[in-house]
């Protein structure tokens, strides 16, 4: 099975943009930093909850803690794959009890992956309460899931493929819909 | 990268990069074990049980641990060895525990090849334990583990296996593991321990302490079995003690920064001295931890996926 | 009855020749052997194609009985014996009780005669096979027994050795040794080498067996009797039966099928069908197990049958019984390996498996002559079949060689004049 580029749906610019308009979004919600951590979801959403830090202390002058949280001992799918995903460490060195933890991710699609990464997160501490910030939600959810920030709602079809791209891993900033070919 | 294995047998059909894999994935499960709850729901539902034929408490403890951090459920059978003969036999064995359906067997025997049997009677993945002389591939994997972890890697790496090499499993494991992935082995003990050609195993073979451990990045200390001066494979402990001891003196030959390894448990003040045990050299303890990690390792890469595509042993 | 086998190849020992010709068997005996025999009133089988050799002699067997008749009875062994290409048999006293008094010896002889097949029962050299007192060797002659052994007990005290060589001399009966020093083989389990080293198995040295192949030639030539060296494995022992034989000792010598086309390297899956005793030993060692049989040094070649329960076998490796259950395919192992490579021509195959175990045993009607007994064995060069365990007639299954593709099978044995198996449509 192939695949087709479609469309350009965001560029260097627009993810920059979109993610200014979530760290407020955040601090607003929030009000403020206090008791606030962010953790990036392996991945992409690693570099995403960078960004996102970094913002937040440009606009706030104060640093948040920032975590980093591998899923895939989480995952309910394992045993229906084929192939091993590589497990990679979670590196989350400050407690998450009483915090107010803002999940980062890049796609929000089935809620599969969120849940995976709240139970994830509760077996590291309890928190206050735990949000969801994302570059892009594409629908398509099986679970009673929603984020509380979203850079840009992007409706698709199933047969498409949302691909995010980040400097930090493929060397430049872009998100791109593919359309697949059988 | 992809692992199909149904077994773990020994190190001996391991691809390096399967090694690679296997230490990879231990790393994140070596930081499941600093958390306050130590469980990950991975393999809820799964069942491993742990079938030992020989005493040994801090092997099947780790084991244990190990799949309990990963979520599966365990059960455990114990057969002294010295009933094996009239007792059950180990094919009846093997039909009780397929039909207990569980998933994974962990076996320790002390006959070689019993795992492979095992392996090739029951449905259910089968992880050797340590099988007599033969094999103990997770005790390999763990020590690698911690080379790998105190020196970066092993190309090129000198590492010195120390005492009685003819019946240790541990020796034969390491000597497949760190072969593969690059490192210089060397096998020191007297030679009524050393078992015949080993040296077409690609290790150097030394008597003498003195050239043996010359320069060495690593040393891994065997346990001695008492029992073998008994059948007059050496003289008395005091002379084993005098000429493949290590202490403070045998360690000067070594490189500075050498690393002490032991696959427990030890005879203290006999193959190893108190000082070099509880000195800074050694690195025992965090073997034990690290034995836990690559065993989670393993049974996820066993335990997790489908079983499409498997390649037998 | 009256056979006419036609147009097989018949194979003579003695005069070292194959040649076409028909052979008529009446009442036991073979009454004509030319190259056209008119016997109308004679049933024919038509062997074209076929070796006719003489009836081949297993000369060391476990036939179990009494004592182990869940691994094998005499019934049994000797019907499992007819179908590999057997037409006598010599088995080991090591039954329970041993074969060491004539009771035993006249409890196998009787248990032959109802299966009606030859048996040559070997009596035990030591009483209980221990190994220290001598068992009443006139007694065992008169009851039957053709050889003396205490097989799987080596007699570690040589003083006790050369008396047994001694008085088995008077008798004119071999002393057949299974030569292992038991303290040098200890608890191993397969031969001492790489292999065992990378399997972390105990190993036996060939030296356990050299040792004692030295020492009992050495006894042999001191004593004068007929040493025969059971099962050689070694290139050393090999080189010493050589040398004895040489001096003029008078030693004989055997091997296995399996010592001549098995390594040590096949013990690396752990399957215990492969744990024999001696154990099976390395290519240089089958090198000069081949030398030995060309040149002569070894005259013999026998099965050492050893049948055992499956679920003694179906056991960890160092823990199963040592043997192969190898009647039922010595034979095509022996042509598939050295007669179909030129390593043996079929009548060096006839001196090895027939002739000279019969003159070492002192057996009756080795050779296809007219006036002689029919014993007969007929091998098909052309039959290419796999070894398929589960049709063994023999109660013992542990055979390693289970679906290997082997030719050369036997087709008729003849034992006494009669058919005691047959392929013949």
């Amino acid at each position: 099975m192939s695949q087709r580029e479609k469309v350009q749906i965001m560029d260097a610019d627009g993810i920059r943009r979109a993610l200014t308009r979530i760290s407020h979004e955040i601090l607003e919600k929030n009000a403020g930093t206090k008791d606030l951590v962010l953790i990036g979801i392996r991945r992409r959403g690693v570099p995403l909850a960078r960004r996102i830090a970094e913002k937040i202390k440009e606009i706030e002058g104060t640093s948040v803690p920032m975590g980093i949280l591998d899923i895939t001992l989480y995952r309910d799918d394992l045993s229906q794959l084929e192939y091993h995903p590589l497990v990679r460490k979670t590196e989350v060195p400050f407690s998450i009890s009483d915090q107010k933890v803002v999940l980062v991710d890049d796609v929000l699609f089935t809620g599969r992956t969120v849940r995976a990464a709240m139970d994830a997160l509760v077996d590291l501490g309890r928190p206050k309460s735990i949000q969801l910030a994302v570059l892009i939600d594409r629908g398509h959810r099986e679970l009673p899931i929603r984020a509380d920030y979203i850079g840009k709602n992007v409706p698709t079809s199933r047969r498409e493929i949302i691909d995010v791209s980040l400097r930090e891993i493929d060397d430049e900033d872009k998100v791109i819909i593919f359309e697949k070919e059988s | 990268m992809n692992f199909k294995r149904k077994d773990i047998l020994g190190l001996e059909d391991l691809s390096p990069e399967e090694i690679t894999l296997i230490l990879d994935t231990a790393e994140p499960m070596k930081e499941i074990m600093t958390r306050d709850i130590k469980k990950v729901p991975t393999l809820r539902g799964r069942s491993v049980i742990t079938l030992f034929y020989e005493p040994s408490t801090r092997t099947r403890t780790s084991f244990e641990l190990a799949a309990k951090y990963l979520g599966a459920d365990t059960g455990s059978i114990s057969v002294a060895t010295s009933s094996v003969k009239k007792g059950e036999s180990l094919r009846d064995t093997a039909r009780t525990v397929e039909a207990m359906a569980a998933d994974t067997i962990i076996i320790r025997h002390s006959s070689a090849g019993a795992p492979h049997l095992l392996a090739r009677w029951v449905s259910a993945r089968v992880i050797n334990a340590g099988d007599g002389a033969h094999a103990h591939p997770t005790q390999a994997l763990l020590d690698m583990y911690t080379i790998r972890e105190k020196k970066g890697g092993f190309q090129g790496l000198k590492v010195a296996i120390l005492g009685d090499i003819s019946h240790s499993r541990v020796a034969r494991s390491n000597i497949w593991g760190l072969t593969k992935m690059g490192a210089q082995v060397r096998v020191v003990g007297p030679k009524t321990l050393m078992p015949p050609e080993i040296e077409k195993l690609g290790v150097e073979v030394y008597y003498n302490w003195e050239e043996g451990l010359q320069d060495v990045d690593v040393i891994n200390v065997l346990r001695i079995q008492l029992e073998r001066q008994k059948k007059g494979l050496f003289p008395s402990i005091r002379e084993y003690t005098n000429l493949y001891g290590l202490d403070r003196n045998k360690l000067q030959v070594a490189k500075p920064d050498v690393l002490v390894l032991h696959p427990g448990p030890v005879n203290r003040g006999i193959e190893i001295s108190p000082e070099v045990q509880d000195g800074p050299h050694a690195v025992i303890n965090e073997q034990v931890t690290n034995g836990v990690a690559v065993r989670m390792a393993l049974l996820y890469l066993l335990m997790s996926r489908g079983e499409k595509d498997e390649i037998p042993a | 009855m009256k056979y006419l086998l036609k147009d097989g190849m018949v194979v003579d020992p003695i005069a070292k020749a194959v040649t076409k010709l028909d052979v008529l068997v009446e009442e036991g005996k073979i009454t004509a052997v030319e190259h056209q025999v008119e016997a109308p009133d004679a049933e024919v089988l038509d062997l074209e194609g076929c070796y006719i050799f003489p009836g081949f002699v297993d000369m060391h067997c476990h036939l179990r009985e009494p004592g182990e008749e869940l691994k094998e009875t005499i019934l049994t062994g000797t019907m499992a014996a007819a179908k590999g290409g057997f037409t006598a048999v010599a088995c080991m006293g090591n039954t329970n009780p041993p074969a060491d008094n004539s009771a035993v010896i006249n409890l196998i002889r009787d248990k032959a005669k109802e299966a009606s097949f030859p048996v040559y029962p070997i009596g035990c050299a030591t009483k209980g096979r221990n190994g220290e007192e001598s068992s009443e060797i006139g007694d065992l002659v008169k009851a039957g027994a053709v050889a003396l052994s205490d097989d799987g007990a080596p007699i570690m005290n040589s003083e006790v050795l050369r008396r047994v060589m001694e008085y088995a001399q008077m008798f004119n009966l071999p002393v057949i040794s299974h030569c292992e020093d038991i303290d040098l083989s200890g608890t191993g389990v397969m031969n001492e080498g790489l292999s065992s080293t990378l399997l972390g198995l105990e190993g036996i040295p060939a030296a356990a067996e050299e040792v004692h192949v030295a020492r009992d030639l050495i006894l042999a030539e001191m004593t004068g009797a007929h040493l025969h060296i059971a099962h050689v494995s070694t290139a050393g022992s090999v080189e010493l039966i050589r040398n004895a034989k040489k001096r003029g000792v008078h030693v004989t010598a055997e091997v296995t099928p399996h010592h001549l086309c098995l390594t040590d390297e096949a013990v690396k899956q752990f399957d215990s069908n492969v744990k024999v005793n001696p154990p099976l030993r390395t290519r240089s060692d089958i090198e000069a197990l081949y030398e030995g049989l060309k040149d002569g040094t070894i005259d013999a070649i026998a099965t050492d049958h050893a049948p055992h329960r499956s679920d003694e076998k179906e056991m960890e490796f160092n823990l199963a019984p040592f043997g192969i259950s190898g009647l039922e395919t010595a034979i095509p192992l022996v042509w598939e390996h050295l007669v179909e490579t030129g390593i043996l021509s079929p009548v060096e195959f006839a001196q090895k498996m027939a002739f000279n175990p019969g003159q070492i045993l002192g057996l009756p009607d080795r050779v296809i002559k007219a006036g002689y007994g029919a014993n007969l064995t007929v091998i098909d060069p052309r039959l290419k079949l796999p070894v398929k365990v589960e049709e063994f007639i023999s109660l013992g299954k542990n055979s390693p060689f289970d679906g290997l593709v082997l030719c050369g099978w036997p087709v008729m044995t003849i034992s006494k004049g009669e058919i005691k198996f047959s392929r013949h449509q």
